[in-house]
């Protein structure tokens, strides 16, 4: 990360390091911190997920269906008498890594695609972008259950259709930034020592591009944590009786009127999961973003 | 002003061919082999035969493609399986039950979500300010399926004002089709309004602090018509245009929203021909949502130059 050229930092008496000085103002903000906070906290008990689940959450007990939130059950239970606390600890493991895969394929896809446009440009560029364009023109979450409808019902197969509709945006946004850093002179410079294309598109241009990705990505987190769970909700996402926060929705609005608890938990759950990606995301842009200074 | 727009329209064209075969492309994704999959339940040899004859499934793939293309030229976006019907009539039949609930969401949206951004940007870093942006998170982090199941919980089951699911034609009775939209309709607009609520703030402050505003303040204008006349006319040609963009939203939202109140219109259609493995209409529908977006976005592209003079050329 020493290669990171920030021109902001070129007035500074003394060059503080540009992730440092990020850090430093994503600390200042509070609703970031607090997104952060919850987000460590959601990673923590999904990792920990079989140590802190009070009970299996698949285990039934037909003595226990429906039953209100008590001491022994905190969030109530379900209609085959299933601990919904245990079963929204789990479901975090399906939220979460379907937020973290689907943007790991998003990204992995979108930023080599999005610096190829940009920094070869000519018919390369033309055509990925067309490409980009028409992927956009489907509606998200239209093209993620059309997409997850011909793969087939499965938490991957959701995870693949989000990952892939999600990829555009990625290569939209790492395609600009490459065009804004490739006329830069760190970059010429770069050039002009006689740096190969891709030793300069990985070396130089990349790294200082992460701001922005980094920002989108946290965001984008946020779009596939909803995406999945509307998946799930619509049974194309993690199959039953493996927990999702969606398909545990999907199953509570029948029970509204007798079990509320069962529809409150799994979608508060989510709220919260979303927000604090939405949270995080915000703050990040703001310490990255030299303009908000 | 004519050059940008048939620029703007020749562009359209390779993004058009680009999503069909996009939509057409889907089909390959099916495991195994499509007409048995197509057929569901059926599995007489004459039935999987007459379906490979129908999409051509024995010819080679751009053949195929060549041959949905030209039917879909012709308005015919192939045939439903288990509804026995052409899935040009379906969408036909289905599409105005959503644009009622997406232009009830639209009033919604803007009802709530230009107020609240004025009122932020004016009121910047005050509690009104942090209630304004605290509702737009809300709105933009809320999971669209739950907030229907909690109103349908309040509203219908708790309270009992409202039909809990079920739709009625507005030529039928408008008193209760409104009943009947009313909560889908809050739902759908309630994230619009964040998203138009957060572009309208930085539309306002932006023009808050332009020249002409200022000359207007000097000239003695009292605040409200400073913020009404001047900075909200110019403020709201970016926050149209970009509103314009949410229609994706909306059609996404719709997908979730008819689920979970019943109601039969192109969202439904989508997930009712996505569990009836209806490949067919699965297609149509996302090929008409596409190129219906494909169409606002031009259409919101040249309304952003006509109302920029300076962008005209």
């Amino acid at each position: 990360m020493t290669a990171v050229t920030v021109a902001e930092g070129a007035g500074e008496a003394r060059e503080e390091n540009p992730w440092a000085r990020a850090w430093r103002r994503l600390r200042r903000r509070k609703g970031a911190m607090v997104g952060l906070a919850v987000v460590v906290f959601l990673v923590a008990v999904a990792a920990l997920a079989p140590w802190v689940a009070p009970y299996d959450p698949t285990a039934t007990s037909w003595s226990a269906v429906r039953k209100a939130p008590s001491w022994a059950h905190w969030m109530g239970t379900d209609e085959v008498g299933r601990d919904v606390l245990s079963r929204i600890i789990w479901g975090a493991r399906a939220s979460l890594s379907a937020g973290l895969v689907s943007v790991g394929i998003a990204l992995g896809i979108g930023v080599p695609l999005g610096l190829l446009a940009g920094y070869a440009g000519g018919w390369i560029d033309g055509v990925l972008s067309r490409i980009v364009d028409a992927m956009l023109a489907v509606p998200f979450l239209i093209l993620a259950i059309a997409l997850a409808a011909f793969l087939g019902p499965s938490l991957s197969n959701a995870m693949i259709a989000i990952g892939v509709t999600a990829t555009p945006i990625f290569v939209r946004l790492t395609r600009g930034q490459t065009l804004a850093a490739k006329v830069e002179d760190y970059v010429e410079a770069a050039r002009a020592v006689g740096n190969p294309h891709w030793r300069i598109a990985l070396r130089h241009v990349l790294p200082n591009i992460v701001p922005p990705l980094l920002v989108q990505a946290s965001l984008a987190i946020a779009g596939a944590i909803i995406a999945e769970a509307a998946l799930s909700f619509l049974g194309l996402g993690q199959q039953p009786p493996a927990p999702s926060w969606g398909s545990m929705l999907n199953s509570a609005q029948r029970f509204l009127a007798q079990a509320p608890w069962m529809a409150f938990w799994p979608g508060f759950a989510i709220f919260v999961s979303v927000l604090s990606f939405n949270l995080l995301g915000d703050g990040l842009r703001d310490a990255l973003d030299p303009r908000h200074k | 002003m004519l050059a940008f727009l048939t620029q703007r329209l020749l562009q359209v064209i390779p993004t058009l061919i680009l999503v069909s075969m996009l939509i057409f492309g889907l089909q390959q994704l099916l495991p195994g082999d499509p007409a048995l999959i197509m057929a569901g339940e059926e599995r007489d040899p004459a039935v999987l035969e007459e379906i490979r004859q129908q999409y051509r499934l024995n010819e080679p793939i751009p053949v195929q493609y060549f041959y949905w293309v030209k039917g879909v030229l012709s308005g015919n976006l192939g045939e439903s399986m288990r509804l026995k019907s052409s899935v040009a009539s379906l969408v036909a039949e289905k599409l105005p039950v959503t644009l009622q609930l997406a232009a009830m969401a639209i009033v919604i949206a803007l009802g709530i979500g230009i107020p609240a951004g004025i009122v932020s940007a004016v009121k910047k870093d005050t509690a009104w300010d942090y209630g304004a942006n605290i509702f737009a998170l809300w709105g933009i982090s809320t999971p669209n399926f739950w907030l229907g199941i909690l109103m349908i919980f309040l509203f219908s089951v708790t309270l009992a004002w409202l039909p809990a699911s079920g739709y009625v034609r507005l030529g039928e009775d408008w008193r209760a089709s409104l009943a009947t939209t009313i909560m889908p309709a809050f739902v759908l607009g309630n994230a619009i309004a964040a998203i138009l609520m957060r572009h309208t703030r930085s539309a306002m402050l932006q023009a808050m602090g332009a020249d002409y505003v200022r000359t207007a303040r000097a000239k003695g204008l009292v605040e409200r018509r400073v913020v009404l006349k001047h900075a909200l006319r110019n403020a709201m040609t970016p926050v149209i245009t970009l509103g314009a963009l949410e229609f994706g939203t909306l059609l996404s939202g719709a997908v979730l929203t008819e689920q979970i109140f019943t109601i039969p219109g192109f969202g439904k259609l989508i997930v009712d021909a996505v569990f009836n493995r209806d490949y067919a209409v699965v297609q149509g529908v996302v090929l008409v949502t596409a190129s219906t977006y494909i169409a606002l976005n031009l259409l919101a592209d040249v309304a952003y130059v006509l109302v920029n003079p300076r962008l005209r050329g």
